[in-house]
């Protein structure tokens, strides 16, 4: 079949594109998508390795992952409409308040 | 009264107490009655004293002490010359005949002259004033002549030069008036210092300062004593006679103390405290006698005062000043002849010249006072009929100086001539200066009178209405004076002229036992030659001055524009006040400019730089502060700021740059385990 290192890479490399994602995008909402890419590279790692070690436990655990990232959506877009009510921007480097 | 003849002086001293603390608030009558009173008190218990003393001894032989307290518990010392001295000074009186005569010429005249004041000062401001420091003025005079040692007599001698000071300058708001006091005191007081060297040598040598006890020192024969030591001595006490009694070279504070009021000038200036260096050069007889040279000194300085002041006193123009350089130049009579060793004449004219000097002056303050305050002469004229009680005592007492017999004046005036001629240490020159004074002050005490009283009035219209004869209190005064300066001069009759010469007798036992120099041999002719001579002088003294000034006014100021140089000589004083500025009285004041250049620059410098360095050790504190103490405060701060700048750029308030962090120390620590 499909060997199990190639879906391990695919969720490595979406979880790096994920992660510079958050560390480079300037529009908030960018890096939040980015953000789900990261929690769907790791989904995908978690159901690989269920289907490698014959267990049910890593398919249980990605449903948890995916109510935790909804959650967290809603959460994440209820602060970046309360940054954008003072601030009028979406752009992460105009957000600098707590500089020193 | 003897017992208690220390009440004397102490009745004045209640009068200037009471005078000086309450005077202010009480009325005019109070003060005269208690001021003019209390003199009176001691005219009469000085009168009982003499009384009494008269009783005392035979020949008046017996000195009566009463000393009174201990001043100066000095005790016992070693002289240079190996004897003892015991320095007891006291607080004392004696009474002899000299302070006899003293004290009953100074409480009889003061008083008088306390009465006549009560009518010329009625009507001046701070009349307690006056009087009270006319009382302390007679306290003053009866200390020194009632002293029994140099240094109490010092004391009334300071006292009255003090009351000199006081009186000179009683209208101290007229600038003339107290620079007189000043310029008096000054004076006196260089006179003073050479009085006080000569006591402070008395102690040396004799170890004492009782009189009592220097003249029987000085007529022992055991006295032993250094070759000029009683020279010196005498002469400083001479000096200090000078400045007191306004000699040469000290009498120019006379003149200018006619600035105080009348009364003033007839008791200190005229009566009493210029009579005391007399009183005190007859009191060291015993020392003067011991040094011919310093009675040389003495006549020669009383005949060179007496004609010098007679010159002077021929031109001037205000009335007080004629009578001043009279004063001036009857001193000089009175100093040559204790000079030429007639202590007793030159005692006797002192009388006398108490006498009709103090009339003199209280009378022409009544012409002044007629005259409302007017005192050049130029300015008066026909005045005798207007006033004439003054007007006649005036003449009588310019009869008596002038020496016209049988007034009191000839008697004591030809006593000395007759002296200074033929006397111990007389000398012809000394007695042809007395002579030519004495045709001198006939001549300007009778233009006095002429140009005041008769002539033409040349007084100035308003003044003219005014003119009044004087109250009775002034005019009884110049009454008894009058009487006086009449009869005053027969106590002294000489035996040439078959007198009885009490007044000799009485002061005997204080001059003789001086080593005695026998007169000059001259006949009993020679003495009527000269008396004659002196009479027929005065006489055309008189009639000189008649000439001048009532038949030929012109004449005076034809002879002045004549003699135009010698006019402004004498009319200037002989320029002696100028002399005397230029070389004294300016450099003293340029010795004080310089002391106050000094102070100012040099001790005020000192001042001002400590409070500068005070000041710059401010600014240097204030610099350290700034730059030191607070330079390392700011250098922590700094060095704070630097060291935490790495912790400073982490926070960049960017939430990517802290998940960049955080990734950052992930993929280390992975590194880390997936290596080992």
């Amino acid at each position: 079949m499909i060997p199990t290192e190639y879906y391990l890479f695919l969720g490595t490399g979406l979880f790096t594109i994920g992660v510079i994602g958050v560390l480079t995008r300037r529009n908030v909402l960018i890096i939040l998508m980015s953000i789900e890419l990261i929690l769907n590279a790791v989904n995908i790692n978690l159901m690989t390795l269920s289907q490698y070690f014959k267990s049910v436990d890593g398919q249980v655990f990605a449903i948890f992952v995916i109510t935790d990232a909804a959650a967290e959506a809603a959460v994440g877009l209820g602060l970046i409409i309360a940054l954008f009510r003072n601030k009028e921007t979406v752009n992460a480097d105009e957000i600098d308040l707590l500089k020193w | 009264m003897l017992d208690y003849i220390w009440l004397i002086p102490i009745f004045p001293l209640a009068g200037a107490a009471i005078q000086l603390f309450f005077g202010r608030r009480l009325p005019n009558k109070v003060v005269s009655a208690v001021s003019v009173g209390l003199p009176g008190l001691s005219f009469l218990w000085a009168v009982g004293c003499f009384v009494q003393f008269l009783g005392l001894s035979e020949n008046y032989h017996h000195v009566f002490a009463k000393p009174l307290y201990t001043w100066l518990p000095a005790g016992a010392f070693h002289l240079s010359n190996g004897s003892m001295g015991n320095l007891n000074v006291n607080v004392g009186m004696q009474l002899d005949p000299l302070s006899c005569v003293m004290m009953l010429v100074v409480t009889g005249v003061g008083f008088l002259i306390h009465v006549y004041s009560i009518g010329y000062m009625a009507h001046e401001g701070g009349y307690y004033r006056f009087f009270g420091y006319l009382n302390l003025f007679m306290f003053s005079m009866l200390v020194l002549v009632l002293a029994d040692n140099y240094l109490m007599m010092f004391v009334g001698w300071e006292g009255v030069g003090l009351c000199s000071y006081l009186l000179i300058g009683f209208y101290f708001l007229r600038k003339s008036a107290s620079d007189a006091g000043k310029k008096a005191f000054i004076v006196n007081r260089i006179g003073d210092a050479a009085f006080l060297l000569g006591v402070m040598l008395m102690v040396v040598t004799f170890g004492t300062l009782d009189f009592q006890h220097i003249t029987e020192a000085a007529r022992s024969p055991h006295l032993q004593v250094g070759g000029g030591i009683i020279t010196t001595i005498c002469i400083l006490l001479f000096i200090g006679a000078t400045g007191k009694s306004a000699q040469i070279p000290l009498y120019v504070w006379l003149p200018d103390a006619m600035e105080g009021p009348t009364p003033v000038s007839a008791l200190i200036h005229a009566a009493t405290m210029v009579t005391a260096g007399v009183y005190m050069v007859a009191r060291s007889n015993a020392l003067f006698a011991l040094s011919p040279t310093a009675l040389a000194l003495v006549a020669g300085i009383g005949a060179a005062t007496a004609i010098w002041a007679a010159s002077i006193g021929l031109v001037q123009n205000d009335i007080k000043r004629v009578l001043a350089y009279s004063t001036v130049s009857q001193l000089g009579y009175m100093f040559l002849a204790c000079g030429v060793g007639a202590f007793t004449a030159g005692i006797f004219h002192l009388m006398t010249h108490a006498f009709f000097k103090a009339l003199l002056f209280l009378a022409s303050g009544s012409v002044i006072h007629a005259l409302s305050g007017e005192q050049d002469m130029r300015k008066m004229g026909a005045l005798k009929s207007k006033i004439p009680t003054t007007y006649w005592t005036l003449a009588v007492a310019a009869l008596a100086i002038s020496g016209i017999p049988p007034l009191a004046g000839f008697f004591s005036k030809d006593e000395i001539l007759w002296q200074s001629f033929a006397g111990p240490y007389g000398h012809t020159l000394l007695w042809a200066i007395g002579w030519i004074t004495a045709g001198l002050t006939a001549f300007y005490m009778f233009r006095l009178i002429f140009m005041t009283f008769w002539g033409q009035s040349r007084v100035p219209h308003e003044v003219e209405h005014h003119i009044h004869e004087s109250p009775r209190s002034m005019l009884i005064p110049l009454v008894t004076l009058a009487a006086l300066s009449i009869v005053g001069g027969f106590v002294g009759m000489p035996k040439s002229l078959l007198g009885g010469e009490w007044f000799g007798k009485f002061l005997d036992p204080v001059f003789e036992g001086n080593p005695v120099v026998p007169l000059h041999e001259y006949g009993q002719g020679m003495e009527y030659f000269l008396t004659g001579l002196s009479v027929v002088t005065a006489i055309a003294g008189i009639s000189i001055a008649y000439l001048m000034y009532v038949r030929q006014p012109a004449l005076s100021e034809r002879m002045a524009a004549v003699f135009t140089g010698l006019h402004r000589v004498l009319l200037h004083k002989y320029y002696v006040d100028e002399i005397y500025d230029a070389l004294f009285v300016n450099r003293v004041k340029d010795l004080g400019s310089a002391l106050a250049a000094f102070d100012l620059g040099v001790v005020d410098g000192g001042v001002n730089g400590v409070g500068w360095s005070t000041r710059m050790s401010g600014e240097f504190t204030r610099l350290w502060d700034t730059w030191v103490i607070d330079g390392l405060v700011n250098v922590l701060g700094f060095v704070v700021k630097i060291l935490s700048w790495p912790a400073r750029i982490v926070q960049t308030g960017l939430v990517q740059n802290y998940a960049w962090f955080i990734t950052m120390g992930v993929m280390a620590f992975m590194v880390y385990y997936l290596l080992h």
